[in-house]
C-alpha cells in the first residue's frame, strides 16, 4: 500500500510534471493571469489524466505498439471532450477565459509523458493513482503562479479584494506587469530557483 | 471580419507570437534549443507541418463541422451541428498527416529527412500544432488563404523564437549562472525577457 501512497505524494515535489520533468508548460503559463481559471484548469488536467492513465492501462495489453500514439492521441481527445462540453455547461464564463486551452489539454505532454511512461506498463489502480498524483502536482504549481499573479496583478483572489483599499490611498499601485505573459514564466523561474535551492540534488551543472 | 492579408501575416509573425504570447510549443521549445542547429531543424518542420495540416482543418471544420456546414449535401443535413467532434477530428488529422509527411519525406527527400530526424514525429504533439488549428475556428478565417497565410506566420514566429533562445542559450553555456538557476531556470528567465522583447511589437498595423 505504501507504494501506492508513494506513487501520488512523487509528482507532488521531488518529482513535479511541471518544475522538474518540465512537462506541461505552455498550459501552465498561459492560463495562470487569474487564480479561479488556474484552478478550474488544474482539476480538468488531473481528471483527464487520471481517466486516461486508467483506459490506456486497461488497454495496455490490447495495443499494438505500432500505433498507440494514435490510440492514446483518441482516448485522450475522446476525455477531453467531454471535459470540454461539462466546462461549457456549468461554467460558461470561465470556459470562455480558458478558450482554446481547453482543446490544448490534449496535447499537454503531461498526459503523453505518463501514459507511456507509466501506464503502458503498469496495473489501473497504480495506473489512476499516479494520474491523480500528476495532476495535483501540476494543479499544486499553477495555483501558486495564479495566486501570485492575481495578488500582485489585481489585489485580489478568486475576484475579492485582499489589498485593502487604504493601501491604495497611501499610493500603492498594482502592478500592471504580472498579468501580461511575460511574468508567468519569470514566476516559473523564482518557484524554481526557491524548489531547487531546497533539493541540491535537482541541480543542473 | 476581413483582414489585410499582409496584416495577418506581420501580425502572426511578432504580435501573435505562438511562443511568446501563448506559450504553444513550450515542451518542445525548451527541450530541444540547445543548439541552433537542431532548433532550426524543427522550427522547420513545425512551420511545415503547421502550413500543411491548418488548410486540411480549415476545410474540414467548413465543410463538415462547423453548424449548417453539412447544407451542400442537401437540405436535410443542413441542421446537423458536428463541432463537438472538432477536437477529435482535428487531432487525427494531424497525427495523420505528420504520419504521411514523415512517409514522404523520406522517400523524395532523405536528406531533409535524415536533418529533421527523431523531430517529425514529436510534432504530432507539439501544441503549436493543434493550437493553431483551433485558433484558426476561433477567428473564422474568411477564406483558405487566409488560414494558409496564418499557418506560415506562425510558423515562421515560431521558429524565429527558438533560434534566438537556442542562439542566447549557446552563449549562456559560458556564463556564471547561481546554481539553483543553472539550466531550467535562467532559461525561463530568459524566455520571459524575450517575451517583454516582443511585446514592443503589439499596435504594430499595415
Amino acid at each position: 500500500m505504501s507504494k501506492n501512497s508513494n506513487v501520488i505524494t512523487n509528482p507532488l515535489s521531488k518529482n513535479n510534471p511541471v518544475i522538474v520533468q518540465v512537462l506541461g508548460i505552455c498550459s501552465a503559463l498561459a492560463v495562470t493571469a487569474k487564480l479561479e481559471p488556474a484552478i478550474v484548469m488544474a482539476l480538468s488536467v488531473t481528471v483527464v489524466t487520471a481517466f486516461s492513465n486508467l483506459v490506456i492501462s486497461l488497454l495496455r495489453n490490447t495495443i499494438p505498439s505500432r500505433v498507440r500514439i494514435i490510440v492514446q492521441l483518441v482516448v485522450v481527445a475522446a476525455l477531453v471532450s467531454v471535459v470540454d462540453l461539462v466546462l461549457q455547461a456549468y461554467m460558461y464564463p470561465v470556459s470562455k477565459q480558458l478558450s482554446v486551452f481547453v482543446g490544448l489539454i490534449i496535447t499537454n505532454c503531461i498526459l503523453m509523458g505518463r501514459l507511456e511512461a507509466f501506464a503502458l506498463g503498469n496495473k489501473p489502480l497504480p495506473s489512476f493513482l499516479d494520474g491523480i498524483g500528476n495532476g495535483l502536482g501540476y494543479g499544486l504549481i499553477l495555483i501558486i503562479i495564479g495566486a501570485v499573479r492575481e495578488l500582485l496583478g489585481s489585489g485580489t483572489l478568486l475576484g475579492f479584494r485582499v489589498i485593502p483599499e487604504v493601501a491604495y490611498e497611501y499610493g500603492y499601485m498594482n502592478n500592471g506587469l504580472m498579468i501580461l505573459p511575460p511574468m508567468a514564466l519569470i514566476v516559473v523561474a523564482c518557484i524554481i530557483w526557491v524548489h531547487r535551492s531546497r533539493n541540491k540534488d535537482l541541480q543542473e551543472k | 471580419m476581413e483582414e489585410n492579408i499582409l496584416s495577418l501575416f506581420v501580425k502572426s509573425i511578432f504580435v501573435d507570437n505562438m511562443i511568446f504570447t501563448y506559450f504553444l510549443g513550450m515542451c518542445s521549445y525548451l527541450a530541444v534549443s540547445k543548439n541552433v542547429k537542431t532548433s532550426m531543424g524543427l522550427g522547420i518542420a513545425v512551420c511545415f507541418v503547421l502550413v500543411v495540416t491548418l488548410p486540411i482543418n480549415y476545410l474540414l471544420e467548413t465543410y463538415v463541422l462547423k453548424a449548417g456546414a453539412l447544407a451542400w449535401l442537401g437540405d436535410e443535413y443542413k441542421d446537423i451541428d458536428l463541432s463537438f467532434l472538432s477536437l477529435i477530428i482535428f487531432i487525427a488529422v494531424i497525427a495523420s498527416i505528420v504520419q504521411i509527411v514523415e512517409m514522404v519525406v523520406e522517400k523524395f527527400s532523405p536528406a531533409l529527412y535524415s536533418s529533421l530526424g527523431i523531430f517529425l514525429p514529436l510534432i504530432a504533439v507539439n501544441c503549436a500544432i493543434l493550437g493553431g488549428s483551433l485558433f484558426m475556428q476561433q477567428r473564422e478565417f474568411p477564406n483558405v488563404g487566409h488560414a494558409v497565410v496564418y499557418a506560415l506566420g506562425s510558423g515562421i514566429g515560431w521558429l524565429l523564437a527558438i533560434v534566438g533562445l537556442a542562439a542566447i542559450r549557446e552563449k549562456l553555456a559560458y556564463s556564471n549562472v547561481p546554481a539553483p538557476l543553472r539550466g531550467l531556470g535562467i532559461t525561463f528567465i530568459t524566455v520571459g525577457l524575450m517575451a517583454i522583447a516582443f511585446m514592443c511589437f503589439m499596435g504594430v498595423k499595415f
